[in-house]
């Protein structure tokens, strides 16, 4: 009989095992094609035209010499004279020609003359925003009776600016309309293929079925890349005008770093409050931060810990930025930083060692609690923490060192999805499916399932995706794509074998209940001898293919156990050395404790996390989106000034993934998100803990460091 | 031209030079690798009033030696190596992503040096050896190099890979059995955004000979076990199993 649920332990063939990702020699050697790789005869190249104020009125708009360009064959104007533009580098003209260079040339041709309008773009002084929105008050308890009654509290200020998304593959599209048939076909850089198709049609006025979106592979997403966007759809329209020619649109980095994702900041004002025993009482806290036009999302604030008597508020402030993007576990980065910096100085006010401040707290950790503690145990081990800690600001000389934690927690269950898996009469194996690989190493998750179910090697099966018109399956965001996705496959799988097992049961003499798909054969259970090849098997179908099908969540009404789970717990220990005369923060060393219920591919879900940590790293030495206040333009805009963490500034990193019993048996959970959350909180802490001074605001750059040693307690302004 | 050697930067400054946009001819400043370019030969070329020969700004015709190949193209002067490669050529494993030699995505080779394709211009180019990604090994016969970065999966989205993997043929062929630091130094120029420098050092310190055993690799913090010594907490419900394999992974 063929169980739909996930194989035990002692029966996987390939599930949990290190699979090397099956695209890696495609994108290594330089053959995976990327939407900026995509030439299509004829195709014509598009630039944009942006607007330079963060706030104004188009008064005049002349394209003529545009038209009159060398190679020039069509211009957009996107929007056009009256308009108000809310950012700066809003799209206002688009031009496509038959080279790159001629289309810069004709962008360049384009005159535009605004009334530029008052902006604000501040986001750090809320009491200097014209304009804010309150969110909903957050109450639990008697706040302000308990902080008042706790033996011990604690306040401080601290903030993440804005950072970008940055991806390298910038956003982007190739456009296809073909006028006599009423399609478009649109290579995109996308997290979310099947969705896009019907974006994309609404907005250009076709039905959804004559829109086809294909992505084989993308330069990375990271939660920017889900809208068909405007240059998208204008991009669509370029082609349709120019009369049904191919045309290529990819973002310039200062638009992508500029327009194309934004992860909202976050500033707070906190006091917390415990016993004289670390036991915690009472949180009271006000944040604010931006987004852009629309404001921010809310950080989940006390962050993991269930303080019983809580208060927080949250203020967002409309900027004159394009509206953020959700970036790798929106809104908990901010949270968990927040909260981790406030529960730190209390753990130094109290004189604890922050790994016991936690545990003492085990029964404010709600139900993640026993994975907290077990995770603790073991990255206490991997930092040598317990061995090694020293209460803040102890060390000697001008490069001081110190150790910082952080926890954290994620979803993960696994979104809509269906797959379709055919078997041809002579035995390969296909499966299709509408999801995309966003650098995860979704092809190698769905080849293992689909190999381990029908007992075949890897090689056997071939997967496709990154097409629209295959089955729909959900956008790559939220860490909800390989848990969707393998229970999906792993249905459309198993439906496949029973009907595989219901064909061979007759031609061995026996009944399908009976037969296991093993090695590459369907043979009686327990006798080997009695056994069919996989393609004589498949061979009994006559000369077509069968397909069967599977989708994500179970049937209703099925019984079936769902094979996706949610809820995943994290916590990440820092050690970073600071050079009190310089004010440079290295970090030395990372460790990740991670779960993430059943690994599929154990290899490339190390990845995530190693990636995670190194994202995290970056984000907390060097990202900030620099806004001039008087022009309301962002300053860094190119990869001199928007700094990155690179090859030599990550230390050494540890990853450990909770698996086996007790973890398993949820089901996959995503990855993508849950490891990026606690680097930048637990290196903060780190530094904390290697000054004894709090460096406030993300991120550490030797200024900041400098700062904070001169005056303590500052805060963020 | 940006060159990661020890070498001071030679030639124009392409984005002064983009600046002047269409309309600025080339001068041709003898800079250009000493080889005279295609079309600066004919009398009638135009001279600045130094009386060097002015290219451009139309298509003029260039050769290049890309691959072992000779090829022939006519591209406006101001074509950087990188567009001529990707959108002349249709070789497109060298990436645009800040077109200013800051990331390190466009990395080729150029007479056997990492050179940022998009700051050196396809007339610059002449004369020279220009060795992209696609020279190195195909997906069914990888280079070492290219089969490490697999092994190790140094690579998610895999758009700055390939400019890694020649950031770090360059660096191994000058220097076969670097360090932990010379690694690190030697791709100082590239950027990953999904964060796969953990994997890419140990790529290339598998291919760097003795690797393993370079003293400055893996610095052992005193009190910290192994991470293969930890085992996961949870009772196990199978008696009598073997121990699985731990799970835990260093990258250093
Ligand atoms: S694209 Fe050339 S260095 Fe970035
Ligand atoms: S693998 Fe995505 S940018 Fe490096």
């Amino acid at each position: 009989m063929v169980e739909t649920s996930w194989p035990k332990a002692e029966a996987r063939r390939l599930l949990g095992t290190r699979v090397s990702r099956l695209d890696g020699p495609a994108k290594v050697t330089g053959t995976a094609k990327y939407t900026y790789d995509v030439a299509r005869p004829g195709m014509l190249h598009a630039r944009l035209v942006h607007c330079p104020h963060a706030h104004a009125r188009i008064t005049k708009l002349d394209v003529s010499a545009a038209q009159a360009s060398p190679g020039v064959k069509a211009v957009r104007v996107i929007q056009g004279v009256g308009a108000e533009i809310q950012w700066a580098h809003d799209e206002i003209v688009l031009v496509a020609a038959a080279t790159g260079e001629e289309a810069e040339d004709a962008a360049r041709a384009v005159v535009v003359e605004y009334e530029v309008l008052a902006h604000h773009v501040d986001d750090l002084h809320l009491d200097q925003a014209p304009e804010t929105r309150a969110e909903e008050e957050e109450l639990a308890g008697e706040p302000e009776k308990a902080m008042a009654e706790a033996a011990v509290r604690s306040k401080g200020t601290y903030g993440l600016p804005v950072i970008a998304h940055n991806c390298l593959e910038p956003h982007g599209q190739v456009c296809e309309w073909n006028a006599a048939k009423d399609t478009l076909t649109a290579h995109c850089s996308t997290q979310a293929v099947a969705a896009l198709a019907p974006q994309f049609a609404e907005r250009v006025g076709l039905p959804a079925g004559n829109v086809h979106v294909i992505c084989q592979y993308m330069g990375g997403g990271f939660g920017s890349k889900f809208s068909a966007d405007r240059w998208g759809i204008e991009c669509a329209e370029i082609s349709r005008q120019a009369g049904g020619v191919p045309v290529k649109l990819m973002l310039d980095r200062r638009a992508e770093l500029t327009i194309a994702g934004d992860r909202p900041s976050a500033y707070a004002e906190i006091e917390v409050g415990a016993q004289a025993d670390g036991t915690l009482t009472a949180w009271i806290s006000k944040s604010w931060g931006s987004g852009g036009l629309g404001g921010s999302g809310r950080p989940p604030l006390p962050y993991v810990f269930q303080i019983p008597h809580r208060r927080s508020v949250h203020h967002s402030i409309p900027t004159h930025t394009a509206s953020s993007r959700a970036w790798r576990a929106p809104n908990h980065p901010q949270g968990c930083y927040l909260s981790m910096s406030a529960l730190d100085d209390l753990a130094a006010r109290l004189g604890m060692d922050p790994l016991a401040f936690v545990r003492k707290n085990e029964a404010l950790l709600g139900p993640l609690a026993k994975t907290y503690l077990e995770e603790l145990e073991i990255a206490d081990r991997l930092m040598g923490w317990s061995a090694r800690w020293k209460p803040r600001g102890g060390g000697k000389g001008p490069v001081v060192r110190g150790l910082g934690l952080s926890l954290h927690m994620w979803g993960g269950s696994g979104h809509r999805s269906s797959c379709e898996v055919t078997l041809q009469p002579d035995g390969s194996v296909e499966a299709k499916i509408a999801t995309q690989d966003i650098g995860t190493g979704t092809r190698t998750v769905l080849a293992i399932v689909i190999a381990e179910t029908l007992g075949l090697p890897l090689e056997e099966v071939r997967v496709q995706i990154g097409d629209s018109r295959y089955p729909a399956s959900g956008g790559s965001g939220g860490s909800t794509t390989v848990g969707g996705v393998s229970a999906a496959a792993r249905r459309a799988a198993v439906n496949a074998l029973r009907m595989v097992f219901d064909k061979a049961a007759p031609a061995l003499g026996t009944t399908p209940d009976l037969l296991e798909a093993v090695d590459g054969s369907i043979r009686v259970q327990g006798e080997p001898g009695r056994a069919l090849t996989w393609r004589q098997a498949a061979a009994l179908f006559g000369r077509a293919p069968v397909t069967a099908t599977g989708g994500n969540p179970a049937p209703s009404g099925s019984g079936e156990l769902e094979l996706t789970g949610s809820g995943a717990g994290g916590v990440q220990m820092a050690e970073v050395d600071v050079d009190r005369e310089t004010g440079v923060v290295k970090i030395r060393k990372m460790v990740a404790v991670q779960d993430c219920g059943l690994v599929v591919d154990l290899k490339t879900a190390e990845s995530q996390v190693y990636g995670a940590l190194i994202m995290g790293i970056s984000s907390a030495l060097a990202e900030e989106k620099v806004l001039d206040p008087v022009t309301g333009t962002l300053l860094n805009a190119d990869f001199e000034s928007y700094k990155m963490a690179g090859i030599g500034d990550i230390g050494e990193l540890v990853v450990h993934l909770m698996t086996g019993p007790g973890y398993d048996e949820r089901g996959v959970i995503g990855l993508g998100e849950p490891p990026v959350i606690s680097p930048a909180a637990a290196i903060g802490n780190a530094v904390a803990n290697a000054l004894g001074v709090r460096v406030p605001l993300l991120p550490f750059t030797p200024q900041r460091v400098l700062d904070a040693l001169e005056s303590p307690g500052r805060g963020i302004v | 031209m940006t060159s990661r050697g020890d070498d001071p930067p030679r030639g124009l400054s392409r984005r002064a030079f983009l600046r002047g946009g269409a309309a600025a001819g080339v001068l041709s400043t003898g800079l250009l690798r000493g080889v005279p370019p295609v079309e600066a030969a004919p009398a009638a070329a135009p001279k600045s009033e130094a009386g060097v020969p002015i290219l451009g700004p139309g298509p003029v015709a260039i050769k290049l030696r890309v691959n072992g190949q000779e090829v022939a193209l006519r591209l406006e002067p101001r074509v950087t190596l990188l567009d001529a490669l990707r959108t002349r050529l249709e070789l497109t494993g060298a990436k645009k992503v800040c077109d200013r030699g800051t990331c390190g995505a466009c990395t080729v080779l150029l007479d056997g040096k990492a050179v940022y394709a998009c700051s050196v211009l396809a007339l610059e180019a002449q004369g020279g050896d220009v060795r992209t990604v696609e020279s190195l090994g195909s997906v069914e016969r990888m280079h070492p190099l290219q089969a490490a970065f697999v092994d190790h999966d140094a690579q998610q989205c895999g758009f700055c890979t390939p400019g890694f993997v020649m950031a770090a043929k360059a660096l191994l062929d000058r220097n076969p059995s670097p360090s932990l630091a010379e690694i690190h130094h030697g791709l100082a120029g590239n950027f990953c955004r999904c964060g796969t420098y953990a994997g890419i050092r140990r790529a290339v310190l598998q291919l760097a000979e003795a690797g393993a055993a370079n003293p400055d690799y893996a610095p052992g913090l005193p009190g910290a076990p192994e991470p293969g010594e930890i085992e996961n907490p949870r009772p196990r419900r199978q008696k009598n199993k073997k121990r699985k394999k731990p799970r835990g992974t260093g990258d250093g």
